[in-house]
Protein backbone atom coordinates (compact mmCIF):
# COMPACT_ATOMS: atom_id res chain seq x y z
CA UNK A 1 0.00 0.00 0.00
CA UNK A 2 1.33 3.32 -0.85
CA UNK A 3 2.04 6.09 1.89
CA UNK A 4 -0.24 9.26 1.21
CA UNK A 5 3.03 11.30 0.53
CA UNK A 6 4.04 8.93 -2.00
CA UNK A 7 1.27 8.90 -3.50
CA UNK A 8 1.34 12.71 -3.69
CA UNK A 9 4.44 12.64 -5.06
CA UNK A 10 3.41 10.55 -8.19
CA UNK A 11 0.80 12.87 -8.55
CA UNK A 12 3.06 15.71 -9.15
CA UNK A 13 5.82 13.54 -10.85
CA UNK A 14 2.68 13.03 -13.16
CA UNK A 15 1.07 16.26 -13.57
CA UNK A 16 4.94 17.76 -14.29
CA UNK A 17 4.91 15.79 -17.62
CA UNK A 18 1.50 15.97 -18.47
CA UNK A 19 1.20 20.13 -18.23
CA UNK A 20 4.78 20.81 -19.67
CA UNK A 21 3.56 20.53 -23.14
CA UNK A 22 0.31 22.64 -22.50
CA UNK A 23 3.14 25.56 -21.02
CA UNK A 24 4.42 25.25 -25.07
CA UNK A 25 3.44 28.04 -27.86
CA UNK A 26 3.99 31.60 -27.37
CA UNK A 27 5.86 31.62 -24.24
CA UNK A 28 8.65 29.30 -24.73
CA UNK A 29 10.37 32.27 -26.43
CA UNK A 30 11.25 33.46 -23.19
CA UNK A 31 13.39 30.51 -22.32
CA UNK A 32 16.67 31.70 -21.82
CA UNK A 33 15.79 35.14 -21.26
CA UNK A 34 17.01 37.28 -18.54
CA UNK A 35 16.20 40.23 -16.98
CA UNK A 36 13.79 43.31 -16.18
CA UNK A 37 10.72 44.57 -18.05
CA UNK A 38 8.92 47.70 -16.34
CA UNK A 39 5.42 48.26 -17.28
CA UNK A 40 2.96 51.27 -15.56
CA UNK A 41 0.18 53.40 -16.53
CA UNK A 42 -3.46 52.27 -17.83
CA UNK A 43 -5.58 50.75 -14.71
CA UNK A 44 -7.35 48.71 -16.95
CA UNK A 45 -4.84 46.49 -17.96
CA UNK A 46 -3.56 45.64 -15.21
CA UNK A 47 -5.11 42.27 -14.65
CA UNK A 48 -3.85 41.12 -17.90
CA UNK A 49 -0.30 42.73 -17.21
CA UNK A 50 -0.15 40.52 -13.92
CA UNK A 51 -1.48 37.04 -15.47
CA UNK A 52 1.00 37.53 -18.83
CA UNK A 53 3.72 38.62 -15.64
CA UNK A 54 2.88 35.77 -13.95
CA UNK A 55 3.04 32.86 -16.65
CA UNK A 56 6.55 33.97 -17.84
CA UNK A 57 7.56 34.81 -14.68
CA UNK A 58 6.59 31.28 -13.34
CA UNK A 59 8.37 29.93 -16.82
CA UNK A 60 11.70 31.22 -16.19
CA UNK A 61 13.02 32.54 -12.97
CA UNK A 62 15.27 34.97 -14.47
CA UNK A 63 12.84 37.53 -15.73
CA UNK A 64 11.42 39.99 -13.60
CA UNK A 65 8.26 42.02 -14.79
CA UNK A 66 7.16 44.54 -12.20
CA UNK A 67 3.24 46.03 -13.33
CA UNK A 68 2.50 49.40 -11.54
CA UNK A 69 -0.52 52.00 -12.21
CA UNK A 70 -0.94 55.01 -12.19
CA UNK A 71 -3.10 55.45 -15.29
CA UNK A 72 -2.99 56.22 -18.94
CA UNK A 73 -0.98 59.35 -18.42
CA UNK A 74 1.30 58.51 -16.36
CA UNK A 75 1.68 54.87 -18.88
CA UNK A 76 2.65 57.75 -20.90
CA UNK A 77 4.86 60.08 -19.49
CA UNK A 78 6.58 57.50 -18.14
CA UNK A 79 7.74 55.45 -21.34
CA UNK A 80 8.59 58.61 -22.91
CA UNK A 81 10.83 59.66 -20.21
CA UNK A 82 12.26 56.51 -20.30
CA UNK A 83 11.58 55.32 -16.92
CA UNK A 84 9.52 52.42 -17.73
CA UNK A 85 9.97 49.80 -20.85
CA UNK A 86 6.20 49.89 -21.28
CA UNK A 87 3.53 52.26 -20.59
CA UNK A 88 0.06 51.55 -21.03
CA UNK A 89 -2.94 53.66 -21.73
CA UNK A 90 -6.37 53.11 -22.46
CA UNK A 91 -6.46 55.98 -25.19
CA UNK A 92 -4.61 56.58 -28.08
CA UNK A 93 -1.67 58.75 -27.39
CA UNK A 94 -1.88 61.89 -28.41
CA UNK A 95 -0.16 63.12 -31.69
CA UNK A 96 1.95 65.25 -29.87
CA UNK A 97 2.68 62.54 -27.31
CA UNK A 98 3.44 60.32 -29.81
CA UNK A 99 5.92 63.00 -31.43
CA UNK A 100 7.48 64.53 -28.15
CA UNK A 101 8.49 60.87 -27.44
CA UNK A 102 8.47 58.72 -30.61
CA UNK A 103 6.07 56.78 -29.19
CA UNK A 104 4.87 53.17 -30.62
CA UNK A 105 1.26 51.88 -29.74
CA UNK A 106 0.42 48.61 -29.79
CA UNK A 107 -3.45 47.76 -29.60
CA UNK A 108 -4.21 44.31 -27.84
CA UNK A 109 -7.57 44.70 -26.95
CA UNK A 110 -10.91 46.87 -26.82
CA UNK A 111 -12.57 48.22 -23.77
CA UNK A 112 -15.58 49.37 -22.78
CA UNK A 113 -16.31 51.42 -20.17
CA UNK A 114 -19.71 50.94 -18.37
CA UNK A 115 -21.60 52.94 -15.61
CA UNK A 116 -22.09 50.68 -12.88
CA UNK A 117 -24.05 51.35 -9.65
CA UNK A 118 -24.42 49.00 -6.36
CA UNK A 119 -25.98 45.77 -6.89
CA UNK A 120 -28.28 46.76 -4.41
CA UNK A 121 -29.77 49.90 -6.50
CA UNK A 122 -32.96 49.18 -7.98
CA UNK A 123 -31.81 51.97 -10.32
CA UNK A 124 -30.40 49.25 -13.46
CA UNK A 125 -30.86 51.78 -16.77
CA UNK A 126 -30.53 55.37 -17.65
CA UNK A 127 -30.77 57.65 -21.13
CA UNK A 128 -27.41 59.36 -21.87
CA UNK A 129 -29.36 62.62 -20.86
CA UNK A 130 -30.22 61.27 -17.31
CA UNK A 131 -26.25 60.41 -16.97
CA UNK A 132 -25.59 63.55 -18.15
CA UNK A 133 -27.56 65.61 -15.98
CA UNK A 134 -26.32 63.11 -12.89
CA UNK A 135 -23.07 64.48 -13.55
CA UNK A 136 -23.93 67.54 -13.98
CA UNK A 137 -25.19 67.63 -10.72
CA UNK A 138 -28.62 68.21 -11.88
CA UNK A 139 -30.13 65.26 -11.07
CA UNK A 140 -29.17 64.86 -7.44
CA UNK A 141 -31.25 62.14 -5.74
CA UNK A 142 -31.92 58.93 -6.85
CA UNK A 143 -36.13 59.04 -6.27
CA UNK A 144 -35.27 61.18 -9.10
CA UNK A 145 -35.18 58.41 -11.06
CA UNK A 146 -36.82 56.48 -9.75
CA UNK A 147 -34.51 54.90 -7.02
CA UNK A 148 -34.65 55.32 -3.23
CA UNK A 149 -35.08 58.95 -1.46
CA UNK A 150 -30.90 59.32 -1.19
CA UNK A 151 -28.27 61.52 -2.26
CA UNK A 152 -26.63 59.82 -5.43
CA UNK A 153 -22.83 59.76 -4.34
CA UNK A 154 -20.91 60.44 -7.57
CA UNK A 155 -17.58 59.01 -8.67
CA UNK A 156 -15.08 59.90 -11.38
CA UNK A 157 -11.43 59.17 -12.35
CA UNK A 158 -8.47 61.87 -12.28
CA UNK A 159 -7.50 63.49 -15.21
CA UNK A 160 -4.81 60.89 -16.28
CA UNK A 161 -7.39 58.28 -16.44
CA UNK A 162 -7.72 57.16 -20.17
CA UNK A 163 -11.25 55.64 -18.57
CA UNK A 164 -12.30 59.05 -17.91
CA UNK A 165 -11.10 60.44 -20.92
CA UNK A 166 -13.59 57.61 -23.03
CA UNK A 167 -16.07 58.31 -20.32
CA UNK A 168 -16.31 61.94 -20.61
CA UNK A 169 -16.17 62.38 -24.17
CA UNK A 170 -18.13 59.41 -25.76
CA UNK A 171 -20.71 59.09 -22.56
CA UNK A 172 -20.96 63.15 -21.41
CA UNK A 173 -20.55 64.32 -24.62
CA UNK A 174 -17.46 66.47 -22.57
CA UNK A 175 -20.45 67.63 -20.44
CA UNK A 176 -19.64 69.53 -17.30
CA UNK A 177 -18.82 67.31 -13.94
CA UNK A 178 -19.69 68.51 -11.15
CA UNK A 179 -17.03 69.59 -8.42
CA UNK A 180 -18.54 67.81 -5.75
CA UNK A 181 -17.92 64.55 -7.29
CA UNK A 182 -15.40 61.83 -5.48
CA UNK A 183 -12.17 60.92 -6.94
CA UNK A 184 -10.76 57.96 -7.00
CA UNK A 185 -6.95 56.58 -8.21
CA UNK A 186 -8.03 53.85 -10.49
CA UNK A 187 -10.44 51.23 -12.08
CA UNK A 188 -9.93 48.78 -9.19
CA UNK A 189 -10.56 51.58 -6.45
CA UNK A 190 -13.40 52.88 -8.51
CA UNK A 191 -14.96 49.42 -8.18
CA UNK A 192 -14.24 48.83 -4.21
CA UNK A 193 -15.91 52.66 -3.56
CA UNK A 194 -19.03 51.59 -5.84
CA UNK A 195 -18.92 47.86 -4.09
CA UNK A 196 -19.20 49.58 -0.61
CA UNK A 197 -21.33 52.28 -0.85
CA UNK A 198 -25.19 51.73 -1.74
CA UNK A 199 -25.57 55.30 -3.32
CA UNK A 200 -22.88 55.31 -5.84
CA UNK A 201 -22.49 55.70 -9.56
CA UNK A 202 -19.38 55.01 -11.32
CA UNK A 203 -17.99 54.05 -14.06
CA UNK A 204 -15.15 51.29 -14.93
CA UNK A 205 -13.53 49.29 -17.84
CA UNK A 206 -16.23 46.56 -19.05
CA UNK A 207 -13.19 44.21 -18.35
CA UNK A 208 -13.70 45.08 -14.39
CA UNK A 209 -17.35 44.34 -13.98
CA UNK A 210 -17.95 41.30 -11.27
CA UNK A 211 -20.90 40.97 -9.26
CA UNK A 212 -19.52 43.17 -6.61
CA UNK A 213 -21.49 46.00 -9.06
CA UNK A 214 -24.05 46.51 -11.28
CA UNK A 215 -23.86 47.71 -14.71
CA UNK A 216 -26.42 50.06 -15.73
CA UNK A 217 -27.73 49.82 -19.20
CA UNK A 218 -27.30 53.31 -21.28
CA UNK A 219 -30.14 54.32 -23.70
CA UNK A 220 -31.34 50.33 -23.52
CA UNK A 221 -27.99 48.74 -23.95
CA UNK A 222 -26.31 47.11 -20.67
CA UNK A 223 -22.60 46.84 -21.24
CA UNK A 224 -21.37 43.36 -21.66
CA UNK A 225 -18.46 41.65 -23.43
CA UNK A 226 -21.07 41.13 -26.41
CA UNK A 227 -22.28 44.41 -26.73
CA UNK A 228 -19.01 46.19 -26.86
CA UNK A 229 -17.87 43.66 -28.98
CA UNK A 230 -20.76 43.37 -31.34
CA UNK A 231 -20.53 47.22 -31.55
CA UNK A 232 -24.31 47.90 -30.09
CA UNK A 233 -22.65 49.48 -26.58
CA UNK A 234 -20.50 52.94 -27.84
CA UNK A 235 -18.39 53.69 -25.40
CA UNK A 236 -15.56 51.30 -25.97
CA UNK A 237 -11.47 52.65 -26.64
CA UNK A 238 -8.52 50.25 -27.52
CA UNK A 239 -6.23 48.66 -24.97
CA UNK A 240 -2.84 50.34 -25.58
CA UNK A 241 0.71 49.19 -24.80
CA UNK A 242 3.46 51.93 -25.42
CA UNK A 243 7.00 51.98 -26.38
CA UNK A 244 9.59 54.76 -26.75
CA UNK A 245 10.72 53.71 -30.55
CA UNK A 246 10.35 50.26 -31.69
CA UNK A 247 10.60 47.93 -28.70
CA UNK A 248 13.51 45.38 -28.48
CA UNK A 249 14.86 42.20 -26.48
CA UNK A 250 12.64 41.57 -23.59
CA UNK A 251 10.12 43.91 -24.41
CA UNK A 252 9.08 42.94 -28.11
CA UNK A 253 9.08 39.76 -26.88
CA UNK A 254 6.30 40.50 -24.12
CA UNK A 255 4.34 42.41 -26.38
CA UNK A 256 4.56 39.59 -29.58
CA UNK A 257 3.06 38.16 -26.31
CA UNK A 258 0.33 39.90 -25.64
CA UNK A 259 -0.71 39.48 -29.58
CA UNK A 260 -0.25 35.65 -29.57
CA UNK A 261 -2.85 33.23 -29.05
CA UNK A 262 -2.41 32.91 -25.74
CA UNK A 263 -1.72 36.38 -24.52
CA UNK A 264 -5.19 37.00 -26.37
CA UNK A 265 -6.92 34.04 -24.91
CA UNK A 266 -5.56 36.28 -21.29
CA UNK A 267 -7.16 38.97 -22.66
CA UNK A 268 -10.66 37.29 -23.08
CA UNK A 269 -10.75 35.20 -20.03
CA UNK A 270 -9.90 38.76 -18.21
CA UNK A 271 -13.04 40.08 -19.91
CA UNK A 272 -11.61 42.13 -22.72
CA UNK A 273 -12.30 41.83 -26.35
CA UNK A 274 -9.30 40.46 -28.14
CA UNK A 275 -8.30 42.01 -31.57
CA UNK A 276 -7.21 38.92 -33.05
CA UNK B 1 43.36 65.48 17.27
CA UNK B 2 45.98 67.25 15.11
CA UNK B 3 44.94 71.10 14.03
CA UNK B 4 44.96 69.62 10.33
CA UNK B 5 42.73 66.87 10.39
CA UNK B 6 40.42 68.61 12.96
CA UNK B 7 40.47 71.56 9.87
CA UNK B 8 39.20 68.48 7.59
CA UNK B 9 36.72 67.55 9.85
CA UNK B 10 35.13 70.85 9.95
CA UNK B 11 35.07 72.07 6.33
CA UNK B 12 33.77 68.54 5.53
CA UNK B 13 31.03 69.00 8.06
CA UNK B 14 30.60 72.73 6.99
CA UNK B 15 30.08 71.45 3.86
CA UNK B 16 27.38 68.64 4.85
CA UNK B 17 25.55 71.93 6.36
CA UNK B 18 25.69 73.71 3.95
CA UNK B 19 24.70 71.29 1.68
CA UNK B 20 21.52 70.83 3.26
CA UNK B 21 20.70 74.39 3.38
CA UNK B 22 21.14 75.00 0.18
CA UNK B 23 18.74 71.78 -1.13
CA UNK B 24 16.09 73.86 0.94
CA UNK B 25 16.52 76.72 -0.86
CA UNK B 26 16.87 75.13 -4.16
CA UNK B 27 13.71 73.32 -3.76
CA UNK B 28 12.05 76.52 -3.20
CA UNK B 29 13.93 78.11 -6.28
CA UNK B 30 12.79 75.53 -8.11
CA UNK B 31 9.52 75.44 -7.73
CA UNK B 32 8.92 79.15 -8.11
CA UNK B 33 11.19 78.90 -11.68
CA UNK B 34 8.74 76.21 -12.66
CA UNK B 35 5.68 78.00 -11.26
CA UNK B 36 6.34 80.91 -13.17
CA UNK B 37 4.44 80.31 -16.50
CA UNK B 38 1.16 79.51 -14.41
CA UNK B 39 1.66 82.65 -12.72
CA UNK B 40 2.53 84.79 -15.64
CA UNK B 41 -0.57 82.85 -17.65
CA UNK B 42 -3.09 84.06 -14.84
CA UNK B 43 -3.31 86.58 -11.83
CA UNK B 44 -1.94 85.43 -8.27
CA UNK B 45 -5.45 86.03 -7.01
CA UNK B 46 -7.19 83.55 -9.39
CA UNK B 47 -4.67 80.96 -8.21
CA UNK B 48 -4.95 81.79 -4.72
CA UNK B 49 -8.76 81.73 -4.36
CA UNK B 50 -10.27 80.71 -8.17
CA UNK B 51 -11.67 77.66 -8.98
CA UNK B 52 -10.19 74.15 -10.03
CA UNK B 53 -11.57 74.16 -13.95
CA UNK B 54 -8.53 73.02 -16.36
CA UNK B 55 -10.90 72.36 -19.37
CA UNK B 56 -11.93 76.39 -18.87
CA UNK B 57 -8.45 77.57 -18.71
CA UNK B 58 -9.22 78.24 -14.75
CA UNK B 59 -6.30 76.90 -12.09
CA UNK B 60 -7.23 77.90 -8.66
CA UNK B 61 -6.37 75.89 -5.70
CA UNK B 62 -8.12 77.38 -3.15
CA UNK B 63 -10.54 74.28 -2.82
CA UNK B 64 -7.18 72.25 -2.10
CA UNK B 65 -5.80 74.86 0.23
CA UNK B 66 -9.45 74.88 2.50
CA UNK B 67 -9.59 71.34 2.33
CA UNK B 68 -6.05 70.74 3.75
CA UNK B 69 -7.09 73.02 6.40
CA UNK B 70 -9.86 71.27 7.15
CA UNK B 71 -8.96 67.89 7.34
CA UNK B 72 -5.32 68.79 9.41
CA UNK B 73 -6.92 71.34 11.86
CA UNK B 74 -9.73 69.04 12.30
CA UNK B 75 -7.42 65.93 12.71
CA UNK B 76 -5.11 67.84 15.37
CA UNK B 77 -8.10 68.63 17.43
CA UNK B 78 -9.65 64.72 17.20
CA UNK B 79 -5.32 64.11 18.35
CA UNK B 80 -5.31 66.39 21.16
CA UNK B 81 -7.51 64.83 24.17
CA UNK B 82 -6.34 61.44 23.14
CA UNK B 83 -2.67 62.25 23.11
CA UNK B 84 -3.22 64.91 26.49
CA UNK B 85 -4.46 61.56 27.89
CA UNK B 86 -2.22 58.96 27.07
CA UNK B 87 0.87 60.80 27.95
CA UNK B 88 -0.89 61.68 31.29
CA UNK B 89 -0.76 58.03 31.67
CA UNK B 90 2.04 57.11 30.44
CA UNK B 91 4.02 60.17 32.56
CA UNK B 92 2.44 59.56 35.42
CA UNK B 93 -0.73 58.29 36.49
CA UNK B 94 -0.06 54.68 35.20
CA UNK B 95 1.74 51.70 37.50
CA UNK B 96 5.23 51.42 35.89
CA UNK B 97 4.77 48.21 33.90
CA UNK B 98 1.21 49.95 32.18
CA UNK B 99 3.53 52.70 31.51
CA UNK B 100 6.36 50.49 29.74
CA UNK B 101 3.53 48.80 27.63
CA UNK B 102 1.72 51.65 26.77
CA UNK B 103 5.31 53.57 25.42
CA UNK B 104 6.07 50.50 23.88
CA UNK B 105 2.97 50.49 21.99
CA UNK B 106 3.15 54.63 21.49
CA UNK B 107 6.62 53.86 19.71
CA UNK B 108 5.27 50.76 18.06
CA UNK B 109 2.59 52.96 16.10
CA UNK B 110 5.03 54.90 14.83
CA UNK B 111 6.30 52.34 12.51
CA UNK B 112 2.85 51.77 11.00
CA UNK B 113 2.71 52.37 7.51
CA UNK B 114 0.42 55.14 6.36
CA UNK B 115 -1.58 52.74 3.63
CA UNK B 116 -2.61 50.48 7.00
CA UNK B 117 -4.27 53.31 8.20
CA UNK B 118 -5.95 54.24 4.44
CA UNK B 119 -7.21 50.62 4.18
CA UNK B 120 -8.76 50.11 7.04
CA UNK B 121 -10.04 53.41 7.04
CA UNK B 122 -11.76 52.56 3.94
CA UNK B 123 -13.44 48.96 5.11
CA UNK B 124 -14.32 49.97 8.58
CA UNK B 125 -14.39 53.75 9.07
CA UNK B 126 -15.97 54.89 5.62
CA UNK B 127 -19.70 52.49 6.32
CA UNK B 128 -19.33 53.21 9.97
CA UNK B 129 -19.97 57.32 8.94
CA UNK B 130 -22.50 56.58 5.99
CA UNK B 131 -24.33 54.77 7.95
CA UNK B 132 -24.30 56.80 11.27
CA UNK B 133 -23.73 59.98 10.48
CA UNK B 134 -25.06 60.13 6.53
CA UNK B 135 -23.42 61.70 3.25
CA UNK B 136 -21.34 59.60 1.40
CA UNK B 137 -18.77 57.85 3.99
CA UNK B 138 -15.55 59.43 2.68
CA UNK B 139 -15.54 62.79 3.82
CA UNK B 140 -13.48 65.16 5.84
CA UNK B 141 -14.22 63.82 8.89
CA UNK B 142 -13.61 60.14 8.05
CA UNK B 143 -9.99 61.46 6.65
CA UNK B 144 -9.83 63.61 9.96
CA UNK B 145 -10.24 60.47 12.54
CA UNK B 146 -7.69 58.47 10.85
CA UNK B 147 -5.02 60.72 10.50
CA UNK B 148 -5.73 61.91 14.24
CA UNK B 149 -4.64 58.43 14.98
CA UNK B 150 -1.59 58.93 12.31
CA UNK B 151 -0.10 61.47 14.26
CA UNK B 152 -0.79 60.89 17.92
CA UNK B 153 2.54 59.40 18.23
CA UNK B 154 3.95 62.22 17.64
CA UNK B 155 1.89 64.37 19.82
CA UNK B 156 1.88 61.97 22.86
CA UNK B 157 5.78 61.21 22.58
CA UNK B 158 6.27 65.08 22.60
CA UNK B 159 3.69 65.28 25.46
CA UNK B 160 5.10 62.88 27.41
CA UNK B 161 8.59 63.78 27.18
CA UNK B 162 7.71 67.09 28.14
CA UNK B 163 5.84 66.04 31.02
CA UNK B 164 9.17 64.11 31.98
CA UNK B 165 11.53 66.46 31.54
CA UNK B 166 9.85 68.87 34.06
CA UNK B 167 12.98 68.69 37.19
CA UNK B 168 12.40 66.67 39.99
CA UNK B 169 12.26 69.11 41.88
CA UNK B 170 9.32 70.91 41.47
CA UNK B 171 7.70 67.90 41.41
CA UNK B 172 9.30 66.09 45.00
CA UNK B 173 8.67 69.36 46.23
CA UNK B 174 4.98 69.33 45.69
CA UNK B 175 4.77 65.40 47.43
CA UNK B 176 6.34 66.91 50.09
CA UNK B 177 3.41 69.49 50.30
CA UNK B 178 0.92 66.51 50.34
CA UNK B 179 -0.10 66.76 46.34
CA UNK B 180 -1.38 63.49 45.27
CA UNK B 181 -0.59 62.26 41.67
CA UNK B 182 -3.43 64.41 40.08
CA UNK B 183 -2.12 67.51 41.71
CA UNK B 184 1.49 67.32 40.99
CA UNK B 185 0.28 66.40 37.05
CA UNK B 186 -1.72 69.46 36.88
CA UNK B 187 -0.36 72.14 38.72
CA UNK B 188 2.93 70.92 38.36
CA UNK B 189 4.12 69.35 35.40
CA UNK B 190 1.35 70.74 33.05
CA UNK B 191 2.07 74.54 33.76
CA UNK B 192 6.24 73.62 33.52
CA UNK B 193 5.83 71.20 30.26
CA UNK B 194 3.64 73.54 28.53
CA UNK B 195 5.76 75.27 25.53
CA UNK B 196 7.37 71.56 25.23
CA UNK B 197 3.98 70.39 24.17
CA UNK B 198 2.49 73.58 22.18
CA UNK B 199 5.44 72.62 19.96
CA UNK B 200 4.40 68.67 19.87
CA UNK B 201 1.33 69.88 18.82
CA UNK B 202 2.37 72.03 15.75
CA UNK B 203 4.32 69.45 14.65
CA UNK B 204 1.76 66.61 14.40
CA UNK B 205 -0.51 69.78 12.82
CA UNK B 206 2.50 69.96 10.39
CA UNK B 207 2.56 65.65 9.78
CA UNK B 208 -1.15 66.17 9.05
CA UNK B 209 -1.16 69.27 6.46
CA UNK B 210 1.44 67.01 4.69
CA UNK B 211 0.38 63.13 5.01
CA UNK B 212 -0.65 62.52 1.29
CA UNK B 213 -2.58 59.21 1.14
CA UNK B 214 -5.14 59.08 4.06
CA UNK B 215 -6.74 62.09 2.35
CA UNK B 216 -6.11 60.61 -1.17
CA UNK B 217 -7.77 57.13 0.04
CA UNK B 218 -10.42 58.65 2.28
CA UNK B 219 -11.36 62.11 1.71
CA UNK B 220 -12.93 61.80 -1.64
CA UNK B 221 -11.17 64.71 -3.03
CA UNK B 222 -13.81 66.56 -4.60
CA UNK B 223 -12.93 69.76 -6.09
CA UNK B 224 -14.40 72.16 -3.82
CA UNK B 225 -13.74 73.60 -0.82
CA UNK B 226 -15.69 71.47 1.75
CA UNK B 227 -18.76 73.25 3.85
CA UNK B 228 -18.94 70.39 6.24
CA UNK B 229 -17.64 67.45 8.59
CA UNK B 230 -19.22 65.19 6.40
CA UNK B 231 -18.74 66.45 2.72
CA UNK B 232 -15.93 65.53 0.58
CA UNK B 233 -12.66 67.17 0.29
CA UNK B 234 -9.07 67.23 -1.22
CA UNK B 235 -5.86 68.59 0.26
CA UNK B 236 -2.60 69.97 -1.76
CA UNK B 237 -1.16 66.91 -0.94
CA UNK B 238 -3.74 64.87 -2.60
CA UNK B 239 -3.68 66.95 -5.48
CA UNK B 240 -0.42 66.82 -6.37
CA UNK B 241 -0.99 63.21 -6.64
CA UNK B 242 -3.70 63.21 -8.90
CA UNK B 243 -2.53 66.22 -11.13
CA UNK B 244 1.24 64.93 -11.12
CA UNK B 245 0.45 62.68 -14.39
CA UNK B 246 -0.95 65.27 -16.63
CA UNK B 247 1.54 66.69 -19.62
CA UNK B 248 4.63 68.30 -18.08
CA UNK B 249 4.20 71.34 -20.25
CA UNK B 250 0.06 71.75 -19.25
CA UNK B 251 -0.55 74.75 -16.95
CA UNK B 252 -2.38 71.42 -14.60
CA UNK B 253 1.28 70.15 -14.32
CA UNK B 254 3.02 73.88 -13.32
CA UNK B 255 0.09 74.30 -10.81
CA UNK B 256 1.58 71.53 -8.56
CA UNK B 257 4.05 74.14 -8.15
CA UNK B 258 1.39 76.50 -6.63
CA UNK B 259 0.76 73.67 -4.51
CA UNK B 260 4.08 72.98 -3.63
CA UNK B 261 4.98 76.85 -2.63
CA UNK B 262 1.58 76.90 -0.42
CA UNK B 263 2.75 73.63 1.32
CA UNK B 264 6.08 74.81 1.83
CA UNK B 265 5.01 78.33 3.40
CA UNK B 266 2.53 76.11 5.79
CA UNK B 267 5.63 74.37 6.84
CA UNK B 268 7.91 77.58 7.50
CA UNK B 269 5.21 78.82 9.10
CA UNK B 270 5.13 76.04 11.61
CA UNK B 271 8.32 75.74 11.98
CA UNK B 272 8.89 79.50 12.99
CA UNK B 273 6.00 78.76 15.63
CA UNK B 274 7.82 75.91 17.00
CA UNK B 275 11.21 77.87 16.73
CA UNK B 276 9.53 80.81 18.89
CA UNK B 277 7.88 78.12 21.73
CA UNK B 278 11.50 76.96 22.20
CA UNK B 279 12.93 80.41 22.81
CA UNK B 280 9.78 81.38 24.86
CA UNK B 281 10.55 77.91 26.78
CA UNK B 282 14.23 78.52 27.07
CA UNK B 283 13.87 82.19 28.28
CA UNK B 284 11.26 80.91 31.13
CA UNK B 285 13.16 78.16 32.39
Amino acid sequence: MLTHGFRIGIVLVISLFVSKPCLGGAIDVFDGQKGTIKIAGGTAHIPVMKEAAKRIMTRNKDIVITVAGGGSGVGIKQVGEGLVDIGNSGRKAKPEEVEKYGLKMFKWAVDGVGVVVNPANPVKSLTKDQLKRIYAGEIDNWSKIGGVDHGITIYTRDEASGTRAVFWGRALGKGEITTSALFVPSNGAMKTAVANDPHAIGYVSVGHIDETVAPVALDGVTPTLDTVKSGQYSISRGLYSNTKGDPTGLTKLFIEYLLSTEGQQIAAEKGFIPVK
Amino acid sequence: MRPSKELLAKSVFLCCAIASAAIILAILGFMVALGIPLFRESTFSAIWSGPWAPHRGAYGIWAMISGTFWIAFLAAMICLPLSLGMSFVISSLAGRRVRKLLGALVRFMTGIPTVIYGFIGIFLLVPLIREGLGGPGICVLTASIMLAILISPTMILFFTDSLLAVNAAYVQAAKALGANRVQRLLYVMVPRALGGMASGFILALGRALGDTLIALMLAGNAIRPPQGFLEPARTLTAHIALVKAADFDSMEFRSIFACGIALYLFTILATIAVRMMARERVAVS
